[in-house]
């Protein structure tokens, strides 16, 4: 049996009732790695001795009787733009690609104490600049369907290794989609919390006020389990919402009998790709067959949110990017010359090009005189995208859209083009914007490629979004389906 | 539209050393990027508050408590360079 | 020296003064120690202090409190809601490339705005308007090997890295150099009475100054370490702007830099300016409410501030108000004063003593008030000498002088030095039958004019240092006289 292609809630039942060890499991996981690797490159760095140390711990606890966490002995890979202490954390950037925390991020504590194991950080778009993968420096992550087309991103290689049973559960941060996107591209399940649920202390930020960390799984059990774990206040974070600790496993059946679901108009407009649109509108029909009720649903300045989306991320990246300087950690030029010289020649060298884009831009945007007419503006019409949510919230349980307005592309077909691969956010980035919980689902697949229904729910309604998602899931079963690597 | 002057300036800001190159190829897409987010000028936002935070939340605070800070080895081992327990930068002139 | 008003000329002086919120435990928004003095570099840092990647700030909820403390002194307004803003800009001793400030345009509200300082300038009453005061946090300490200009690298020690920072501006209220200086003893005064912030540390309060002459723009002077140079450097920037005038131009705005060497201003050449900040509500703190009730309980709290106790000075101790006003103008002055009288029924003579003996001592041997070590029952011991007779006043002064030089005892002093005052008639006798064997002229002199006597007196004073009794020298110079 490849325990690497079970579940985590398969696998948590086995390694407590001792008939596979979290040893095997970590064991099996490291061996689909080296054999799939070569072709998929979801890692940027692999911890196969810690790991391993950790598992035998947790096999032994167990062996004692002693009482483990909820995901005791599972392999989580971990997003490489969150802080793992004594571990290289690189934002897929050549900027950090020495770069060794001295401290660890809240989420990796919390996985940790409920039995995790951490067992590799994983690739993604520089700084989590982008929806392909494509912008690492350590290079292109390639989708499992697919590998000559990209994983989606950011969190590309988070999605890649779930897909390619390289891990069981992974970490991803959606600032724009960057969880959705990828687990839409790879037919895994990718959830963005509603903003302040979880803990972003240690999330290397990319715009503070758009983005969290999220959960992704094989499915959508997994997918709650490891957002119960993660999920919860934390005083180290000042926009941590203070909120009971919730089981949101409870929350999954698959009862969606007379649930209101918004299918929203606008997503499906110009720009969709057909093949997309009807297996999205065919995943609203079997919601409705479920019993959920389902109708048109519709969110203006829709088409701003895109731009909208783009300054608010952009000015707030240049600032937070500003401190990757070279002196206290990280990269630095080998140069002559004063400070300004030193400064500017290691930033120069050390950040890719979408990543200098950004950072000019949103210097830009925020400089003198620009600042009411883009930033301002932008969080302004942030305003009225937020209220449309909430207006179309008050009316049903759920909002449902494609999460992708494409299917998964070639890789190098669209990098040269940065506005082209702006717009292909436009379904996902409006979410963020209004700070609610979203999840991406697999929905179908076209021609072999992935297609992902994207459900989102009110602020802090995580569960009725996972309890739609694990009802289509259980009615579906687009997530047994695996790739052929 | 932005010029080539207009980001060599922003990369003075951003300190970001570029080429010759990169500073053409950046007015280029910059200015195509930045005529697109031009729309958002026609949303008529008179009376509409910014949002600067989605949840709204106020006075979070610490107790003045203190914690370990790290040894100075750690701090000086990421360092570029050090002397005397100092982190050693450039020159300012 | 330029201290009285020039007339016609118009100077304008606005101060912005950095005071470090030093009474803290740890820094603004993390829960390293603040207290970094003395401490091996980059022993008090963290991650988040260090702007490593991830880390986000909480604020110290002290820290905001301590300010509102201090914007009540000040009489300045306090926001109901405050907001924190990042202004953006690169340099060698801030970890983030940006410092977490407040700011008073773009929508930002700072901690306080409005407000003034009441003080004395030779016995005037001035009066300073208060611009703002936000909170911030301290930049990195940094050093050159050799100076700035020729250093070859920078040595950076993140212990003062987010240090609680208050940002104190004023109006263009001030004329003189003069007043800056009493402005800034008065504010320095205030944040210690509140005990916020201690004198007794090096850098815990720093000042920018900006300066105007009429026809002229306005010009900041950044980088002054000391009230005593702040003076120094507006005397010499007024008398660099005059010599422009006078030569048919006029200052332009720049910012000039304090050469503490050289005491010279001298222009800087700044790359960023105010319009390069990149000013935006930093999106990782929310919003600061602070209730009416919030501002009552900090307001109950607050200790006595400089008037009241002045007030409190007058009324107690019977003490002229302008003696008053001198003894709180530092608070370890003022507590050295109330010491003092808990042991000494004389308060006009310990005021007397304080401000024409001690304070002058001080000033003249270039110690710092905080660092006198002298103590309240030293001194008043001192001054129970002279009323026991055991030395003279004039003495006293002398043993004073060197008990502050030294830092030894009064009594101390009197002893090794042998300055107890001779009153042994014996002993006396003695001496003067010395002076009366040396000066026989005088002798004769004095045997037939009585205002002689007294040369004869000096001359007993001279062998003796100043100890001899003079009214039992005087007898006995008499009585001896008599005798001849």
């Amino acid at each position: 049996m490849h325990l690497n292609s079970l579940t985590c809630h398969e696998l948590v039942e086995m390694i407590k009732a001792q008939t596979v060890t979290a040893e095997e499991v970590v064991e099996h996981v490291f061996r689909r790695i080296s054999e799939v690797e070569g072709k998929i490159n979801a890692f940027i760095s692999t911890f196969n001795e810690s790991a391993l140390d950790k598992a035998r711990e947790i096999d032994e606890k167990i062996r004692r009787g002693e009482s483990v966490g909820l995901l005791a002995g599972i392999p989580v890979a971990v997003k490489d733009n969150i802080c793992t202490r004594g571990k290289l954390t690189t934002c897929g950037s050549k900027m950090l690609s020495n770069y060794i925390p001295p401290y660890n991020a809240t989420v990796i504590e919390k996985i940790e104490a409920a039995g995790g194991i951490i067992i590799g950080k994983t690739n993604m778009d520089e700084f989590a600049m982008g929806n392909s993968t494509e912008t690492s420096f350590f290079g292109c992550t390639r989708n499992p369907w697919d590998i000559t087309r990209v994983p989606g991103g950011s969190s590309g290689g988070s999605a890649a290794a779930l897909a390619s049973d390289e891990t069981i559960l992974a970490l991803g941060s959606d600032t724009g989609g960057s969880v959705r996107c990828p687990a839409s591209f790879c037919s895994v399940v990718g959830l963005k919390p509603t903003y302040g649920l979880v803990s972003r202390y240690g999330l290397v930020s990319y715009a503070n006020s758009l983005e969290q960390i999220g959960p992704m799984a094989k499915d959508v059990l997994d997918c709650a389990m490891l957002f119960t774990v993660i999920a919860g206040h934390d005083p180290r974070d000042g926009t941590s919402v203070p909120r009971r600790p919730c089981d949101y496993t409870k929350a999954l059946n698959d009862e969606i009998k007379g649930v209101k679901v918004g299918v929203l108009k606008e997503f499906f407009a110009v720009g969709l790709d057909e093949r997309v649109e009807k297996s999205v509108l065919n995943a609203v029909g079997i919601l409705e067959d479920l019993g959920a009720t389902c109708d048109g649903a519709s969110i203006s300045y829709l088409e701003y949110a895109v731009p909208t989306y783009y300054l608010i991320a952009m000015s707030e990246a240049s600032s937070n990017l500003a401190r990757f300087d070279g002196l206290r950690y990280g990269f630095t030029a080998k140069c002559e010359g004063d400070w300004n010289e030193v400064f500017s020649t290691t930033r120069g060298e050390g950040f890719g090009g979408e990543v200098k884009r950004r950072v000019l831009l949103g210097t830009f945007a925020l400089s003198a005189g620009y600042y009411d007419r883009y930033y301002l503006k932008a969080l302004k019409v942030r305003t009225l995208i937020k209220r449309e949510f909430e207006k179309a919230l008050s009316k049903f349980d759920v909002l449902v859209a494609p999460t992708m307005p494409i299917l998964p592309f070639k890789i190098g077909e669209v990098i040269d083009d940065p506005l082209a691969m702006y717009m292909m956010d436009i379904d996902t980035v409006p979410v963020n914007l209004a700070g609610v919980p979203s999840i991406s689902v697999p929905c179908g697949f076209v021609d072999g490629l992935p297609v992902g229904l994207q459900v989102i729910g009110g602020f802090f309604d995580e569960e009725m979004v996972l309890k739609v998602a694990y009802a289509f899931q259980e009615h579906t079963k687009f997530n047994l389906k695996k790739p052929e690597i | 539209m932005i010029t080539k002057e207009v980001v060599e300036h922003v990369a003075w800001l951003a300190r970001i050393k570029l080429s010759e190159e990169e500073k053409e190829k950046f007015a280029r897409q910059l200015s195509k990027i930045l005529e697109y987010f031009n729309m958002i000028s026609n949303v008529d936002t008179s009376n509409v508050e910014p949002t600067f935070h989605v949840v709204e939340l106020h006075n979070v605070f610490r107790d003045d408590e203190e914690k370990e800070s790290l040894p100075q080895e750690v701090v000086l081992k990421s360092a570029r360079e050090s002397e005397d327990g100092f982190v050693k930068a450039p020159r300012i002139l | 020296m330029a201290t009285g008003r020039d007339e016609g000329l118009d100077v304008k002086i606005g101060l912005e003064v950095h005071v470090q919120l030093t009474a803290l435990k740890t820094k603004l928004f993390c829960g390293c120690s603040a207290n970094y003095r003395g401490m091996p570099p980059n022993t008090l840092t963290c991650p988040i202090c260090l702007g490593h990647p991830g880390t986000l700030p909480v604020l110290n909820r002290k820290a905001v409190e301590h300010a509102m403390m201090v914007a009540l002194a000040l009489n300045s307004s306090i926001s109901r809601q405050m907001i924190f803003f990042r202004k953006n800009y690169f340099y060698v001793d801030l970890p983030k490339n940006f410092q977490i400030s407040q700011y008073d345009k773009a929508g930002g509200v700072p901690l306080s705005t409005g407000g003034w300082v009441e003080f004395a300038v030779n016995g005037e009453k001035k009066k300073v308007r208060i611009r703002r005061i936000q909170l911030e946090e301290d930049p990195a300490r940094l050093t050159y090997p050799g100076t700035i200009t020729t250093s070859s690298y920078t040595l950076v020690d993140f212990n003062r890295a987010g240090v609680a920072l208050l940002e104190i501006v004023t109006e263009p209220d001030m004329e003189t150099p003069e007043e800056a200086y009493f402005f800034l003893q008065k504010l320095r005064s205030i944040v210690e009475h509140l005990g916020v912030s201690s004198e007794n540390m090096q850098g815990s309060m720093r000042c920018d100054a900006n300066i105007s002459i009429k026809g002229g723009a306005r010009v900041e002077i950044k980088n002054i370490s000391s009230f005593r140079d702040v003076r120094r450097a507006l005397q010499y920037e007024i008398i660099r702007q005059k010599q422009l005038l006078r030569r048919g131009g006029a200052a332009k705005q720049e910012t000039r830099h304090w050469d503490e060497d050289r005491q010279i201003t001298v222009s800087l050449r700044v790359k960023e300016t105010e319009s390069d900040y990149r000013y935006f509500p930093e999106p990782d703190l929310v919003p600061v409410k602070i209730s009416e009730e919030w501002i009552s309980e900090v307001a109950s709290k607050m200790p006595e501030l400089p008037d009241d106790r002045r007030e409190r000075f007058t009324s107690d101790y019977g003490i002229p108000e302008y003696d008053a006003t001198v003894l709180t103008s530092n608070k370890k002055i003022a507590d050295f004063f109330e010491e003092c009288c808990k042991l000494y029924p004389n308060p006009k003579k310990v005021a007397n003593w304080i401000m024409s003996d001690l304070l002058r001592n001080i000033n003249e041997t270039g110690i710092d008030v905080a660092e006198m070590s002298i103590t309240a029952e030293q001194f008043i011991d001192l001054l129970k000498m002279i009323d026991e007779e055991l030395i003279s006043g004039k003495i006293a002064k002398r043993v004073l002088r060197e008990a502050i030089r030294t830092g030894r005892s009064p009594r101390k002093v009197v002893e090794d030095e042998g300055l107890l005052k001779i009153s042994d008639e014996k002993m006396i006798a003695k001496i003067v039958d010395e002076v009366f064997h040396e000066f026989e002229g005088a002798v004769a002199d004095a045997k037939r004019d009585r205002k002689a006597v007294n040369f004869l007196v000096g001359q007993v004073m001279r062998k003796t240092r100043g100890r001899a009794d003079p009214e039992i020298t005087n007898k006995v110079i008499l009585s001896k006289l008599e005798e001849k």
